[in-house]
């Protein structure tokens, strides 16, 4: 059991880039990739922003080369690239060569889909392929059988917005039990009529650029991205001489049982993933050199997990910040992003500016970090929560 | 390692099943093609002001896992993990057709609530005042399967000591609609005795809640113990049986050793024959079916689970399960077999304690 | 003034799935949120668009809720000065 989870590849593709290199340099760059909305026919185009990826769908199906009969939904093309990308990265030519997994993480699934055809499909038969891409399990089929991954184990997971952090701590518990050699984790959600609205009728969007962490905050801005890890054990790694580019450390998921759809006022929830995740590393929290907050820029969100965050760390809170003024909320691929700029702070000790950020919160004196900043890191926290009260927190680190 | 026992059941279907006493006492004979439960009288479970706001999918959810963890003795348990294929497909279908009706305006908050999958698992959350792990899986025919596969794993380790499982999922007017179209739901109604038999396409669709409070400790109300689980993203027809026998090997066991093989089979014509060949390899054992009882639904595999259950703790098999029979008296070791269309194949395996 | 509360009570039971309330279990004054009729933020915001779909107000700011909606008395009043339907 005290088995490392090793991270020897990574793909993403977000509104700040298409690929790793390209997302890295927008975050050093301080260049964030939220827009008002293109792709999307919405009456609420002038009063949100969003953070939109550039490729059409025709454009991802060209590049997944698939023939003009799928019935890929976005969610599904989106999650296909960046796997791949993932696996290139981790060097695997053959997939099945050992017990390989998929876990996605999805919320809004076929959903782009059903929203375009739903009244179509009763009567065009030609919109009638996407009935079946519906459901969220859809999607990480597609990609399953985009890695070319058969006979194994491939399920989905959905808890709002902490959907993708929790893949990667199942992946992580199926590789230290020893069940799995190998599991793509990891998630992908797309922009939808049905997210937008959703939001919008919980006021919680804002009509500008989001500001996580500030005074005057006015919500989020939803974003569209996916993102996946390859993790491997420590057999696979010494037998292939693998380069590992972190290590998943420490998990947490707990819930607060709270309230629908709002955190608690103290963050238990978010306290208690925290905690959990730290346990499981075997850290205190003076190990932690970075959080990666989730940080959505709501009233609600920012409150709830500064004081979670003040909880755990008591007088000395590391260095923190939110990565969502750069790509918007992208709800349950959110923690597979942020995996990402993780591993990446980790690689090049690097902790990236908490943008947008102009005025001190009024409730604690905690400050984001507002500059990019250099300095050597070993491990850094990743927070990702949800609607019905799901909190979960991850812990990468340069050592086993 | 610990061992993993099931404490406790709970099923909300199209037959009898939230009474825990009784066992498929008397059937309900449908003649359709949706079949809805039988609700029971939700109003005895949850208070109204919390009620209000619920979907249909979360009241069943609410209720079955009441009485689950009534069942089990518990005030509460350490973890809670859902499994649901659609999630509340309703307020989904209420969310997107406002959505479109009234052009984005005058939109409300509640039914997009209840369209994030996870809102079962949080809500039964917040009714236990459970703090601890609380996930959602949402794969298809293999949502249920999936809440088994980390619940057992955590038990196992003995990470936590009582985990409330379950599936659900519900009926949309709209999406049955649609999936009559690309005959995923039987365009004819059919009777409940006749579905299995039925040669046509497509299923009859159903709903349904069945919750379990899995433990690593053993008690008197225990209905058996959870051997093993394996799901597969896809299996050729032809590798069925074989993996039937490579999934018992690795718990010691053969064909032989198998009591009841518990078969998902739901009178489609185009996808039976993967039951049907693995059914030729255990000529000799006896065998079972539910989807005539309950619908084909994503989650309806975790009826299945509870039938099996049953039929350990109770050691009997009712006659409208039975698909052959072999005088088979003594039932200590069940095989499931589940898949959907062809894909999200599952293994699991109960034995007596 | 009372026609508008009447409604208003209806509208409440209707809206927010009041099941088990009928208008006469519902005083002008009574508290509508926390320990009166345990009404919470999903429901402010559920009203928010009741207030836009039947009386053309339109808040932006769900805080602003607050006070409206303490009570019938308080909305009625709010409507009263500020619908445009």
């Amino acid at each position: 059991m005290s088995k490392g989870v090793a991270i020897t590849g990574m793909g993403i593709i977000s509104a700040i880039g298409n690929n790793v290199a390209e997302n890295y340099q927008s975050l050093i760059l301080g260049k964030k990739g939220i827009s008002r909305v293109s792709k999307i026919k919405t009456n609420h185009v002038n009063d949100i922003m969003v953070g939109e990826i550039d490729f059409t769908n025709e454009a991802l199906e060209q590049q997944l080369g698939l023939t003009s009969d799928n019935n890929y939904s976005r969610t599904a093309l989106l999650g296909a690239v960046a796997a791949k990308q993932a696996i290139q990265d981790a060097g695997i030519t053959d997939i099945n060569a050992y017990k390989t997994g998929l876990i996605s993480a999805t919320s809004v699934g076929g959903m782009d889909m059903t929203e375009r055809y739903y009244y179509d499909y009763l009567e065009d038969k030609s919109t009638q392929k996407y009935i079946e891409g519906h459901h969220a399990g859809d999607s990480t089929q597609k990609i399953a059988e985009q890695l070319g991954i058969e006979k194994s184990l491939v399920t989905t997971i959905s808890t709002a917005c902490s959907s993708a952090a929790n893949s990667i701590m199942l992946g992580a518990r199926l590789i230290k039990s020893g069940q799995l050699d190998r599991v793509i984790v990891g998630g992908t959600d797309c922009l939808s009529k049905f997210t937008i609205n959703g939001f919008k009728t919980l006021m919680i969007l804002s009509d500008t650029y989001s500001t996580p962490f500030d005074e005057n905050r006015k919500g989020l801005n939803l974003g569209e991205a996916a993102a996946f890890l390859v993790l491997e054990s420590d057999k696979v790694v010494q037998a292939e001489n693998k380069k590992v580019l972190a290590y998943v450390k420490g998990y947490g998921n707990a819930n607060d049982a709270y309230h629908q759809t709002a955190s608690s006022e103290n963050g238990d929830g978010a306290t208690l993933a925290m905690q959990k995740a730290l346990d499981i590393a075997g850290y205190n929290p003076e190990d932690i050199d970075y959080v990666n907050a989730h940080g959505t820029a709501t009233g609600n969100n920012d409150l709830s997990e500064g004081r979670a965050i003040i909880r755990v760390f008591g007088e000395n809170v590391p260095d923190f910040s939110s990565t969502k003024a750069y790509t918007g909320h992208t709800l349950a691929a959110a923690g597979a992003i942020e995996a990402v700029y993780s591993i990446l702070a980790l690689q090049n000790n690097i902790i990236y500016p908490n943008l947008n950020f102009k005025t001190q919160m009024k409730e604690f004196n905690i400050t984001p970090q507002l500059e990019l900043k250099e300095k050597p890191l070993q491990s850094v926290m990743s927070n990702s929560f949800g609607f019905g009260g799901n909190c979960s927190t991850v812990i990468f680190s340069k050592e086993q | 390692m610990k061992n993993v026992y099931i404490n406790s059941i709970a099923s909300i279907s199209a037959q009898k099943t939230l009474d825990n006493t009784s066992f498929l006492d008397a059937i309900e004979d449908y003649e359709t093609n949706v079949l809805p439960v039988i609700n029971p009288n939700y109003k005895e479970y949850i208070p109204p002001a919390a009620a209000r706001r619920m979907a249909k999918g979360i009241k069943m959810g609410v209720v079955a896992s009441k009485i689950a963890i009534q069942e089990s003795g518990l005030d509460n348990v350490d973890a809670i993990i859902t499994g649901t294929g659609m999630g509340c497909v309703r307020d989904s279908e209420k969310f997107v057709s406002a959505i479109i009706d009234n052009d984005e305006q005058y939109l409300t908050p509640t039914s997009f609530i209840q369209s994030t999958h996870n809102t079962v698992g949080g809500q039964i959350a917040l009714e236990l005042q459970c703090k601890g792990y609380n996930f959602t899986y949402v794969h298809a025919s293999t949502s249920f399967e999936s809440t088994l596969i980390d619940a057992k794993l955590q038990l196992e380790l003995d990470e936590e000591k009582n985990i409330l499982i379950g599936g659900v999922d519900e009926l949309g007017e709209h999406t049955t609609e649609i999936q009559k179209l690309v005959h995923l739901v039987k365009a004819e109604a059919v009777k409940t005795s006749e579905v299995l038999d039925s040669k046509t396409k497509g299923a009859v669709f159903g709903e349904g809640a069945n919750f379990f409070v899995l433990s690593n400790e053993k008690q008197a109300t225990t209905y058996a113990e959870v051997v093993a689980i394996k799901t597969y993203n896809t299996l050729a027809e032809t590798e069925v049986l074989q993996e039937a026998i490579h999934f018992l090997n690795a718990s010691n066991l053969n064909i032989e050793d198998v009591d009841v093989l518990i078969l998902g089979n739901n009178g489609d014509v185009d996808f039976d024959a993967f039951y049907t060949t693995l059914a030729e390899g255990f000529k000799n054992t006896q065998q079972a079916s539910y989807k005539h009882l309950c619908g084909e639904f994503n989650t309806a595999s975790s009826f299945g689970f509870w039938l099996a259950s049953k039929v350990l703790k109770t050691q009997t098999l009712p006659e409208v399960v039975k698909t052959n029979n072999t005088d088979t008296t003594s039932f200590k070791t069940i095989l499931l077999y589940n898949q959907y269309r062809g894909e999200n194949h599952s293994f699991t395996l109960l034995k007596q304690c | 003034m009372d026609a508008l509360k009447q409604e208003l009570k209806e509208n409440l039971i209707e809206q927010l799935n009041l099941e088990d309330m009928t208008i006469a279990d519902i005083a002008d004054d009574d508290m509508l949120f926390g320990d009166g009729l345990g009404l919470d933020s999903i429901d402010a915001l559920e009203l928010i668009v009741m207030l836009d779909k039947s009386y053309g107000i339109k808040l932006t700011d769900p805080k602003e809720g607050r006070s409206i909606f303490e009570s019938i008395n308080t909305m009625a009043a709010y409507i009263t000065e500020n619908r445009s339907k």
